[in-house]
């Protein structure tokens, strides 16, 4: 019995904190489009959250190129479907593991990021003081944060799936003797509309859950050093968690309209 | 004397936790009013009801004339620019500068305050009114807790205020620098003539500070009067304020 309401307390909670974030992006969509806007906190944030991500983002990209290949290449080979290669990593990758890795590589870095540091601005009252200094805080620290992370992903997924399709390539040209011309070539006849347009929605939507749950925890964090450690890991684990939905929900969508 | 500063029953709760329940207190023009509690008293959570950071379950606060609870978000923006607020911990923005701590509030008000162009003579006099003018390219966290303090009072002296909220002015702070706090708070207080409103549970602070008490008890005014008037109460709950 006591398991039982263990459990119902918690899918409550769970319910609740879903509730609280969509009041959150409510409030999120109307300071959005109220004046006045922060224009050079935007672009801060930008350049933090894009540039600060770069090479986290390439390196990751990368490797899952050099290894995706790597690791089909035999099944390939073995059912002497070698050429197909460029065609099944290049889908693979702008699908679904270029917007999804480097989601889930942005949720660390960026979500956990946002939520230690507005944690760590609740707890030291510097909300409060901006507050005080007659600066909507929301608006000042959420919105921008939100927005960068919303616009930033999309370059950022760009970025990764043309380096892990350079990473393929390098282990086609190594091991396959396959051309880059050749194999980009491949590539592209392979990709669609379809493919492109999905993967292009999705990254902006997984851009913006990584800001807004990252701002939320932060934002809301309990007071205590203890409460900004733990906004950053929930942000972290309640990105990833919701990332994995929204892609879920993402390729039914497309299901529906692309017929993949 | 012109009330600038006026609070009537004011109660809060924090769930089954009651606060507050019915603050009263009024601060005149001018004048230094210190409120003097245990921790957890209240003192906190009464100063940011003060300033609308904190909605209260009920009661009457007006500063300046006007009703805080009666004001929407841009008129209360606009009220709380004539109220400096000094935090406890000082709550500099640990990403700019000391520079640009002091130019945060100075840019989200510049239609008031009007051609900001150049903000630099503003911030040196600031800085230079705590005697801090070389840190102005620092980082906050290349600071002690002193010169951050007294970061975080120019920062609140910028804007020109009429009334200076001060919580716990020299908590966490060694007896010399927390003199020297003092000591500017009152140099401030002659110089711009502002109204100050003093949470403390520094004895020494209020004894130096204060022209008028208030103790805070349980939520409500225990006692008030002069330092002089309060070390001479016999009341037990009035003297355990000021034994060491």
């Amino acid at each position: 019995m006591r398991w039982v309401i263990g459990m119902y307390d918690k899918v409550r909670e769970f319910f609740i904190e879903i509730g609280d974030i969509s009041f959150f992006a409510g409030r999120y969509f109307r300071e959005l489009v109220k004046p006045p806007y922060e224009w050079k906190e935007l672009l801060r944030q930008c350049y933090q959250i894009g540039n600060r991500s770069l090479v986290l983002v390439l390196v990751t990209g990368f490797i899952i190129g050099l290894v995706l290949t790597l690791q089909s290449r035999p099944t390939l080979i073995e059912f002497g479907a070698e050429s197909w290669m460029p065609n099944m990593v290049g889908i693979s990758i702008v699908r679904e593991l270029g917007p999804v890795i480097t989601a889930l590589v942005c949720a660390g870095r960026i979500a956990s990021g946002i939520g230690a540091e507005l944690g760590s601005m609740r707890v030291t009252e510097q909300i409060d003081a901006m507050e005080v200094s007659g600066t909507n805080p929301f608006k000042y620290l959420v919105v921008t944060r939100v927005l960068a992370a919303t616009l930033m992903l999309p370059l950022l997924v760009v970025l990764a799936d043309v380096v892990a399709l350079y990473g393929s390539a390098l282990v086609e040209n190594l091991k396959g003797d396959v051309s880059f011309q050749l194999y980009f070539n491949r590539v592209f006849d392979a990709l669609a509309y379809g493919d492109l347009v999905p993967a292009t929605v999705k990254s902006f939507f997984f851009g913006f859950a990584i800001g807004l749950v990252g701002c939320y925890k932060g934002y809301y964090c309990k007071k205590g050093t203890a409460g900004v450690g733990f906004a950053a890991n929930t942000a972290v684990v309640f990105t990833s968690m919701l990332l994995f939905i929204m892609d879920f929900i993402a390729v039914f969508v497309s299901d529906i309209f692309f017929e993949l | 004397m012109e009330t600038v500063i006026e609070i009537r029953d004011l109660k809060k709760s924090f769930g089954e936790n009651q606060v507050l329940r019915g603050f009263n207190l009024k601060l005149h023009r001018g004048e230094n009013l210190v409120v003097m509690g245990k921790s957890g008293s209240g003192k906190s959570v009464m100063i940011k009801c003060l300033v609308g950071l904190i909605p209260p379950d009920s009661g009457y606060i007006s500063v300046l004339g006007k009703e805080i609870n009666l004001l929407d978000q841009k008129h209360l923006d606009e009220l709380r620019v004539d109220i400096g607020f000094l935090f406890q911990g000082s709550a500099l923005y640990d990403s700019m500068t000391v520079r640009e701590n002091l130019e945060f509030p100075l840019r989200r008000h510049k239609k008031r305050l009007g051609d900001l162009k150049n903000t630099t003579p503003l911030v040196m006099e600031a800085l230079e009114n705590v005697d801090l003018a070389d840190a102005i390219d620092l980082m906050p966290a290349e600071l002690s807790g002193g010169m951050k303090r007294r970061v975080a009072l120019a920062r609140t002296l910028i804007l020109k205020p009429k009334i200076i909220l001060y919580d716990e002015p020299t908590s966490g702070l060694d007896p010399i620098t927390a003199k020297g706090i003092i000591e500017l708070m009152r140099s401030i207080q002659k110089k711009y003539g502002t109204s100050s409103l003093i949470i403390t549970h520094d004895v020494d602070c209020a004894r130096v500070i204060s022209e008028r008490m208030i103790l805070l008890v349980d939520g409500v005014n225990y006692a008030q009067g002069s330092y002089t008037e309060l070390l001479q109460n016999e009341d037990p709950k009035v003297q355990a304020f000021f034994k060491k």
